[in-house]
C-alpha cells in the first residue's frame, strides 16, 4: 500500500464523481480515510475546503484540498507515479483529456436532459443521447478500453456511464444502451465493470436506483 | 489540404477568447505556426470539419497533421511539448489549483458573459449579479499577486486574460463598471497587456464590442 502523507476523501456514496476518484486511489493502492457527507447538511470541513462549489468530492492531502474530480485524478497521477493513469506521450494525453471533457460536458448534459424532461422534449433528449453514445461507440472500435488494453484516464472519467447510465435508464424509463446498435460501447461497459478495482468499488445497485428515483422526483416537482 | 504536413497550424477565429489562449501560449513559447482564420459565419472549412468532427469548433491546433481540440487541452499540450518557459507550476498542488481556476473560468465566464449581451431585463440583471460574483471570486484568488501564477505569467492568466477584451462590451451591454467592482482584476489585465504575447493576441475592446453588436443583430437582440 502506498502512503504519502495523510489522504482524506470527502464523498457521497451515490456520486459517480466521487467513485472515479476512489477508483484512481485504489489503482495506485493509496490508503485514505473516507468521510461520508450528508449533502443536505454539509459539514463545516467540506465548506471550508471547497468554499466555491461546496460540493463533493474533495481530496485532502497533507491538509491541502484539491477540488474537481478530474483535477484530483491528474493530481493523484502526478504525486504517485506508479500504475500510471494518464499516458506519457503528450499527444495521447490530449486524447485522454478530450474524452474526459466530453464526458463532463456533452455526456452529462445529455443524460441530465433525459432525466429531467418528459414527453416530446424527452424523446428528443433520448435521440441526442443516442448520438453521444454512437460517438463513444465509434471511438471504441477495435479497442478494449478507451485507454487501450488497460483502463486509463478516459475510462475512469467516462466510467460513470457503465453503471449510472443503466441506473438512469431504469429510473427515467428509457433505453439507449442497445448492444446491437452500439456493440463496442456495450463490450466496454461489460469489460470496465469486470475490472477488479471497479467491480469492488461500486455502490449497491438497488440503493442507487432508489436514490436517483427520489432525486429525480424532487427535481421534477420543483 | 495540408493535413500530413510537418509543422503547426492553428484553426481559429480572430475574436475568439479560446483561440487567443492558444495564440498566447504559442507566443510565450516562441513557437512558429501558421494561423488560419475560419469563417464560422458562412461555412466551416472541410479541414475544420475533418480535424474536429465531434464539436466542429475552433480552436484546433494541428501538429504534424494531428489535431488537438479544446483550448485548455491545447495549452497544456503546448506546455508539455515545448518545455521552455513553463506555463504550469512544477508543484503538483499548485498545478491542481491552476487547473481548478482555469476550469472555473471555462465553466463560468463565457456562458455568463453571453447572457449579458444576449438578454435584457431580469435575465440580464441576474447575469450581471452572477458575473460580478464570478469576477470577485477570481479577484479573490488573484489577491495582490502580479499574476494568477504569482511572479510568473501562467496557465490561469492565459485562460482568463482573453476575456478582459470583452469587459468593455459586458459593461456597455449590462450597464456596470468592472473597474469599480474589481479594480485589482482590471489592473492585472493591464499588466498582462504589457506582455507582447497578450498584446499581439487580443483585440481592441471596441472591435470586440462591434462584433458583439453584430451578434446581437443576428440574434435579434436590440
Amino acid at each position: 500500500m502506498a502512503s504519502g502523507g495523510e489522504v482524506k476523501l470527502f464523498g457521497m456514496w451515490a456520486s459517480p464523481a466521487v467513485r472515479r476518484v476512489e477508483w484512481a486511489l485504489k489503482i495506485k493502492g493509496i490508503e485514505y480515510e473516507y468521510i461520508e457527507e450528508d449533502l443536505s447538511n454539509k459539514s463545516t470541513s467540506l465548506l471550508e475546503y471547497n468554499p466555491i462549489n461546496k460540493q463533493v468530492p474533495v481530496l485532502l492531502h497533507k491538509g491541502k484540498p484539491i477540488v474537481e474530480s478530474l483535477v484530483m485524478i491528474e493530481y493523484i497521477d502526478e504525486v504517485w507515479n506508479h500504475n500510471p493513469i494518464l499516458p506519457e506521450d503528450p499527444y495521447e494525453r490530449t486524447k485522454a483529456r478530450f474524452w474526459a471533457t466530453y464526458s463532463e460536458g456533452k455526456c452529462r448534459d445529455a443524460v441530465g436532459k433525459v432525466y429531467f424532461t418528459e414527453g416530446e422534449e424527452k424523446e428528443n433528449a433520448i435521440k441526442y443521447l443516442e448520438d453521444i453514445v454512437r460517438v463513444l461507440d465509434e471511438e471504441l472500435k477495435g479497442k478494449r478500453f478507451f485507454g487501450g488494453e488497460n483502463i486509463g484516464f478516459s475510462d475512469l472519467v467516462l466510467g460513470w456511464m457503465a453503471f449510472w447510465l443503466p441506473v438512469a435508464e431504469e429510473v427515467a424509463s428509457f433505453e439507449v444502451l442497445d448492444s446491437e446498435k452500439f456493440p463496442w460501447f456495450a463490450s466496454w461497459t461489460d469489460n470496465f465493470l469486470q475490472v477488479p478495482v471497479i467491480k469492488e468499488n461500486l455502490p449497491p445497485r438497488d440503493k442507487t436506483v432508489e436514490f436517483f428515483q427520489n432525486y429525480r422526483q424532487q427535481r421534477l416537482a420543483a | 489540404m495540408a493535413t500530413a504536413e510537418k509543422g503547426l497550424v492553428l484553426l481559429d477565429l480572430w475574436v475568439s477568447p479560446f483561440g487567443q489562449r492558444c495564440r498566447i501560449a504559442l507566443a510565450e513559447k516562441a513557437v512558429e505556426y501558421e494561423y488560419r482564420e475560419e469563417n464560422l459565419v458562412d461555412h466551416k472549412s472541410p479541414l475544420l470539419l475533418k480535424m474536429n468532427p465531434i464539436h466542429k469548433k475552433i480552436p484546433v491546433l494541428i501538429h504534424d497533421g494531428k489535431p488537438v481540440c479544446e483550448s485548455l487541452i491545447i495549452v497544456q499540450y503546448i506546455d508539455e511539448v515545448w518545455t521552455n518557459n513553463p506555463l504550469l507550476p512544477s508543484d503538483p498542488h499548485e498545478r491542481a489549483k491552476s487547473r481548478f481556476w482555469a476550469d472555473f473560468v471555462d465553466k463560468k465566464v463565457y456562458e455568463c458573459g453571453t447572457k449579458l449581451w444576449k438578454f435584457k431585463g431580469e435575465t440580464q440583471e441576474a447575469a450581471k449579479k452572477e458575473m460580478i460574483e464570478i469576477l470577485k471570486l477570481l479577484e479573490g484568488e488573484l489577491g495582490d499577486k502580479k499574476y494568477f501564477g504569482g511572479e510568473a505569467f501562467g496557465f490561469v492568466d492565459i485562460a482568463f486574460v482573453p476575456f478582459t477584451a470583452w469587459f468593455y462590451s459586458y459593461e456597455t451591454c449590462a450597464n456596470f463598471s468592472i473597474e469599480e467592482e474589481c479594480p485589482k482584476l482590471v489592473a492585472w489585465g493591464k499588466r498582462c497587456m504589457e506582455r507582447e504575447s497578450v498584446a499581439k493576441s487580443l483585440h481592441d475592446p471596441h472591435k470586440v464590442h462591434e462584433f458583439v453588436c453584430f451578434l446581437k443583430k443576428k440574434f435579434g437582440v436590440e
